[in-house]
C-alpha cells in the first residue's frame, strides 16, 4: 500500500524534528551563558569596586590617625573620627525612632486590621497599605526636603543629630513595616488560637507569643534598614549635615568646657545633660566621603576612597548579618 | 476551691481591666499605622505649599519654557526652565534602564527557570550585597573607574571607525558625564529588578510550566512564552521600582554626572539632574523662605510628579499587557 | 510479564523492567507493561501507588526536577525513550494534566503554542491545525467566535478540553491523561469521556483514573497498580469481572483503596 512512502516521510520528519530540537537547545545554552556572564559581571563589579577603593585609599587605610582625626584642610591629616561617631549617633536616633513606630504599624496592619469586619477600618487599611507601598518609591531626597521643612525649620531643631536621625527614621519606616508584617504572617495561626483558647486577650497573645516568635525576622528588617540608613547621603545634605566638624556630639553627663571670661582659657563649666547630644551638629560617613570626592585637590581622593572602604565594609557586614540571620531563623523555625 | 482559682467576679474584673488595656494599645498601634499617611500628607503639603509661593514669584510660563531653556535660579539673571533638569534626569534614567532592565530580567529568568537551587542560594545573597552598597560609593566608582574606562572605549570606537587622526581630533568624553553615571545606576538597580521579577516568576504555578514542557518546549521557550506573561505584573512592578529609584537617584549623579544645569539630551555630556540641583543648593546656606529655598521644593515636586507619572504609566501598561496576552 | 494476545493491534509502547526513584525512594518497582496502539489503557490503584509517577515517565516530565532517576526501559515502538532527548519525547507524546492548566494567552494562542514551538510559522497551517484540534476536542462550536478571548475565561470543563486540544494540535503518538476529570463536574466529565472514546482508533491513550466506572466506560485495557508495583494488566472486562489476582478483585469491588 502506501506504507513505504509513509515511512520515508516519517524519516524526513524525524530528521527535521531533531534539527529543530538541537537549534532550540542551542538557544537555551546561549541564554544560560549570557545570564551567567551577567551574574559574574555583577559579582566582578562588586569586587572591582572594593578593590578600587582599597587601592586608592591604601595610603590612609592602614594609618591609625585616619580613624582618630577630625577633618582637616590638609588631606594627609584629615580623618573620619567625627563622621564615624556622627553616623553612630544618627543611627541610634533612627533606630529608636523607627522601630517602635514601624513595628507597631506592622502589628496593627497584620494582626488587627486584617481581622476587622468594619468597612471603615478596611478602607482605612487599604489606604494605609497603598500609601506605604508608594512611600517606598518616593525618592530619598524628597524625605530630605520633608526633614528640612518640618524638623529643621518648623520644629526649629536645626542641623542636629535629632533632625538627621528622625529624617532617616521616616525614610526606613516602610521597610520596617513591611518586614514586620511578613514576620508576623509566618507565625502559624495555631499558636494564636492556642493562646486565645486559654483566655488570653489579643494583645497578650501578640506581646507574649507572636512578637517573640517573629523577633528574628523583624530583626533582619531592622538590620537592613540600618545598613540603608548608614549609606544614605542625599537627605542628610538637604537637612544640613555639615562637612567640617571638628568635635564630637557630647556624651551624656560628660564635662563641658568653656572659655574663662577673664583668662580666655578653656575651663570646666559644668556637665552636659542627658539629651544634649541630640542637638549637636554632626557629619556622617557618606557625607564626609562625598565632600572629599568633590574637592578639587586630588589628594582628597585618597581620603574619600579610605572612607569608602570603611563604609562598604560596614554595609557588607550588616547585610551579611541580615542574610545570615534570615537563613538561620528560616532553618530553625520549622512549624 | 484552691486559692489560685478566681471567683467569677474577679475574672470579670480582670477581663475588664485587660479589655481597657487592649483598647489603649489598639489606639497606640492605630496611630503608628496612621503615621504613614501623615508622612505622605506632610510630603505633599510641603512640596505644594512651597511651590505655590514659588509660582507667586515666578510665572509658570518661565518654568515650562522650552525655547532656549536655562536653569539659573542662583544667578542675577534668573531662569527657571525646569526642562533643563528634567532632560538630564531622563537621560541618566534612560541609560540606567537600558542597562538595568535587560540584565536584571535575564538574571531573574536564569535564577528562576534555569539555575539549580544551589546556584540560586549562592547568587541571591551576592546580589543583595551589591544592592546594599551605598550610592555615594557607587558614585565614586562611576567617577574613578567607569569614566576612565568609557573614555578609552569611546576613543577606541572612534579610532576603529576613523583611524589615523591626531589624538586631539577625537571626541574626548568629559570627566563628568551622564553616560558613566547612568551605567552605574543601571548596575545598582539590577538586584532590585532581578529579585522582584524572580519572586514573581517563581510564583507562577509549576503546572503551567509543565503544560508547556509537555508539548515539547525548551526552558527558554517556556520562560518567554509562558512564565514571563504569567508574571508580567510583578515584572512590570519591578521595572517601575527600578525606574523610580533611578529618577530619584542622587549621589551617583551628583558625584559623576556633573553639577552644571545644561539643557542636553546627549548622555556623553555632563549635566545636573533634579536631585543634583537640590543637593547643590542645600550644600550651601539658604535662607528659609527665600526664592532659592522655594526652588528646591519645586524641583522636588517635579521629581515626585515624574515618579508618579511613571507609576501610573506602569499600572496602565501592566493592565494593557495582561489584556493582550 | 503479562502478555496480551490481540490480533488486530500492535504494541505502541512497552515498559520493561522499569523502576523509578525520587531520590532514594523507589516509587515504581520493576514494572512491565504493554501499551497497545490506538487503544485506551487505564491505570487504576489506590492513592499514592505511583500512577501519576509512572505516567509522567512516559514523557519524561520527571527530568524537570533534580534528584530523580530511571532504571530499565520504556520502548516507544523500537526505541528506548529514556535514551532519547526528553524534548523529542515530549514532542511525540502529549499530556493532559489533572487540573486544567491553560497558558495566560488567548484560546487560539493556547492551541497554536505547540505548533509555534516547533517553528511552524505558516498562518494557514496554524489556523487549519488549531481548528482541527478544537474540533477533535469537541470544543470548536463553543469557542469559534471567541478565539481571541483569554483562556482563563472558559469554564473548568472547557479549559480541560482546551488543554486536550492543545495536546492534539501537535499530532502526538501517545496522549497521557492524569485524572483529567477529577476537577470537573459530572456533565463536564461526561463530555471528556465521550471525547476520549471518540479519540480511540486515532491516538494511543494512557489514562490514570480514580473512578472505576470511568475505567470501565472508556478503556480497552486496564492496569492495576499497588504501592509502586504493577499487580495485574489485562483487558478491562477481565480486570473488572474476572481478575486473576486476589488484590485486584478486592480493589475493583471496592473493598480497599
Ligand atoms: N515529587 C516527589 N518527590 C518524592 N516523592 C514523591 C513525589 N511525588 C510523588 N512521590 C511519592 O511517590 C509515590 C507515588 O506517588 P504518585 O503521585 O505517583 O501517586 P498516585 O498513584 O498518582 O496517587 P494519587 O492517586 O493520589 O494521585 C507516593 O508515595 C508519593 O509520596
Ligand atoms: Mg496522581
Amino acid at each position: 500500500m502506501q506504507g513505504e512512502e509513509l515511512d520515508l516521510s516519517a524519516i524526513v520528519k524525524d530528521v527535521q524534528m531533531r534539527k529543530s530540537i538541537s537549534i532550540r537547545k542551542f538557544w537555551d545554552v546561549l541564554f544560560s551563558f549570557v545570564a551567567l556572564s551577567f551574574l559574574i559581571l555583577g559579582l566582578a563589579i562588586l569586587l572591582l569596586l572594593i578593590f578600587q577603593l582599597f587601592v586608592d585609599g591604601r595610603g590612609l587605610l592602614f594609618s591609625w590617625s585616619f580613624y582618630t582625626s577630625f577633618p582637616a584642610p590638609n588631606a594627609a591629616e584629615a580623618g573620619i573620627l567625627s563622621a564615624f561617631v556622627g553616623s553612630l549617633f544618627v543611627i541610634c536616633v533612627t533606630v529608636l525612632f523607627a522601630i517602635p513606630i514601624g513595628v507597631a504599624a506592622g502589628v496593627y496592619l497584620e494582626e488587627y486590621a486584617k481581622s476587622s469586619s468594619s468597612p471603615a477600618v478596611r478602607i482605612l487599611t487599604d489606604f494605609i497599605e497603598i500609601n506605604i507601598t508608594n512611600l517606598a518609591g518616593v525618592p530619598s531626597i524628597v524625605y530630605g526636603l520633608l526633614g528640612l521643612e518640618i524638623f529643621k525649620e518648623t520644629f526649629k531643631l536645626g542641623n542636629s543629630v535629632l533632625t538627621a536621625g528622625m529624617t532617616l527614621g521616616i525614610l526606613v519606616l516602610p521597610v520596617i513595616v513591611v518586614t514586620t508584617r511578613e514576620a508576623l504572617k509566618s507565625v502559624p495561626s495555631t499558636l494564636k488560637e492556642g493562646s486565645i483558647a486559654i483566655g488570653a486577650s489579643k494583645w497578650q497573645t501578640i506581646w507574649d507569643l507572636i512578637l517573640p516568635a517573629s523577633i528574628g525576622s523583624i530583626l533582619t528588617g531592622v538590620i537592613v534598614s540600618v545598613s540603608r540608613a548608614i549609606g544614605e547621603t542625599a537627605p542628610l545634605i538637604t537637612v544640613g549635615a555639615l562637612t567640617f566638624i571638628a568635635f564630637l556630639p557630647p556624651l551624656p553627663f560628660s564635662d563641658r568646657f568653656a572659655p574663662d571670661p577673664q583668662t580666655g582659657e578653656l575651663v570646666r563649666a559644668g556637665q552636659y545633660g542627658l539629651f544634649d547630644w541630640l542637638f549637636s551638629g554632626y557629619t556622617v560617613m557618606p557625607i564626609q566621603m562625598f565632600d572629599w570626592v568633590g574637592r578639587p585637590n586630588p589628594e582628597f581622593r585618597v581620603n574619600a576612597a579610605a572612607a569608602g572602604v570603611v563604609l562598604v565594609l560596614l554595609t557588607l557586614v550588616l547585610n551579611s548579618a541580615a542574610i545570615f540571620l534570615r537563613i538561620y531563623f528560616r532553618r530553625r523555625i520549622k512549624w | 476551691m484552691t486559692n489560685t482559682s478566681l471567683s467569677l467576679i474577679q475574672i470579670r474584673k480582670l477581663i475588664q481591666r485587660q479589655n481597657l488595656f487592649d483598647q489603649l494599645v489598639l489606639v497606640a498601634l492605630l496611630m503608628a499605622a496612621f503615621s504613614s499617611i501623615v508622612v505622605t500628607g506632610g510630603i505633599l503639603w510641603i512640596l505644594i505649599s512651597e511651590s505655590v509661593s514659588f509660582f507667586s514669584q515666578v510665572p509658570i510660563t518661565d518654568f515650562l519654557n522650552l525655547n532656549d531653556p536655562k536653569w539659573t535660579p542662583l544667578f542675577d539673571d534668573k531662569n527657571f526652565a525646569i526642562i533643563t533638569l528634567i532632560s538630564s534626569t531622563l537621560v541618566t534614567t534612560g541609560v540606567s534602564v537600558a542597562i538595568g532592565i535587560p540584565m536584571g530580567t535575564i538574571i531573574a529568568i536564569y535564577l528562576s527557570e534555569f539555575a539549580s537551587s544551589q546556584v540560586r542560594e549562592l547568587v541571591k545573597p551576592i546580589l543583595e550585597l551589591l544592592a546594599g552598597v551605598p550610592s555615594v560609593v557607587f558614585g565614586y566608582f562611576a567617577l574613578q573607574t567607569v569614566t576612565p574606562f568609557m573614555q578609552q572605549v569611546i576613543l577606541g570606537v572612534q579610532i576603529f571607525f576613523a583611524p589615523g587622526r591626531d589624538e586631539f581630533d577625537y571626541y574626548q568624553l568629559p570627566g563628568f558625564n551622564m553616560l558613566s553615571a547612568g551605567i552605574v545606576m543601571g548596575i545598582s538597580i539590577i538586584p532590585l529588578i532581578s529579585s522582584i521579577s524572580e519572586d514573581a516568576m517563581r510564583a507562577v504555578p509549576k503546572q503551567m510550566r509543565e503544560g508547556s514542557f509537555a508539548v515539547g518546549a525548551t526552558r527558554l521557550q517556556t520562560s518567554f512564552n509562558v512564565v514571563l506573561p504569567a508574571a508580567i505584573s510583578g515584572i512590570i512592578a519591578s521595572y517601575i521600582l527600578g525606574i523610580s529609584r533611578s529618577l530619584g537617584q542622587t549621589m551617583i549623579v551628583a558625584v559623576a554626572a556633573g553639577t552644571q544645569p545644561v539643557y542636553t539630551w546627549n548622555p556623553l555630556e555632563g549635566a545636573s539632574t533634579i536631585s543634583t540641583f537640590i543637593v547643590e543648593v542645600a550644600k550651601g546656606d539658604i535662607e528659609h523662605g527665600s526664592l532659592e529655598y522655594n526652588t528646591i521644593f519645586v524641583a522636588g515636586l517635579a521629581l515626585v510628579v515624574m515618579t508618579l507619572a511613571m507609576n501610573l504609566l506602569g499600572h496602565y501598561l501592566s493592565k494593557r499587557v495582561r489584556e493582550v496576552y | 510479564m503479562e502478555v496480551i494476545q490481540d490480533q488486530d493491534t500492535q504494541v505502541k509502547a512497552q515498559v520493561r523492567n522499569f523502576s523509578f526513584f525520587y531520590g532514594k525512594n523507589k516509587a515504581i518497582k520493576d514494572v512491565n507493561l504493554q501499551v497497545l496502539d490506538c487503544k485506551v489503557t487505564s491505570m487504576i490503584g489506590p492513592s499514592g501507588c505511583g500512577k501519576t509517577t509512572l505516567l509522567r515517565c512516559f514523557n519524561r516530565m520527571h527530568d524537570l526536577y533534580p534528584g530523580t532517576h530511571y532504571e530499565g526501559e520504556i520502548l516507544l515502538e523500537s526505541q528506548n525513550l529514556l535514551a532519547l532527548d526528553p524534548i523529542e519525547v515530549r514532542m511525540r507524546i502529549g499530556m493532559v494534566f489533572q487540573k486544567p492548566n491553560p497558558f495566560p494567552k488567548s484560546i487560539f494562542e493556547n492551541i497554536a503554542y505547540g505548533l509555534r514551538i516547533r517553528g511552524i510559522k505558516d498562518k494557514n497551517v496554524i489556523n487549519e491545525r488549531v481548528e482541527r484540534a478544537l474540533r477533535d476536542a469537541a470544543i470548536w462550536d463553543e469557542v469559534k467566535d471567541r478565539l481571541k478571548d483569554m483562556a482563563f475565561n472558559l469554564s473548568g470543563g472547557q479549559q480541560q478540553r482546551l488543554c486536550i486540544a492543545r495536546a492534539l494540535a501537535t499530532d502526538p503518538e501517545i496522549l497521557l491523561f492524569d485524572e483529567p476529570t477529577s476537577a470537573l463536574d459530572p456533565i463536564a466529565t461526561a463530555s471528556i469521556e465521550e471525547l476520549v472514546i471518540n479519540l480511540k482508533g486515532k491516538v494511543t491513550i494512557l489514562i490514570v483514573t480514580h473512578n472505576m466506572q470511568q475505567a470501565v466506560r472508556i478503556s480497552d485495557y486496564t492496569a492495576f497498580m499497588y504501592i509502586g508495583e504493577l499487580v495485574e494488566f489485562n483487558r478491562t472486562d477481565v480486570i473488572f469481572n474476572n481478575a486473576a489476582q486476589q488484590r485486584t478483585r478486592e480493589y475493583v469491588s471496592g473493598q480497599f483503596g
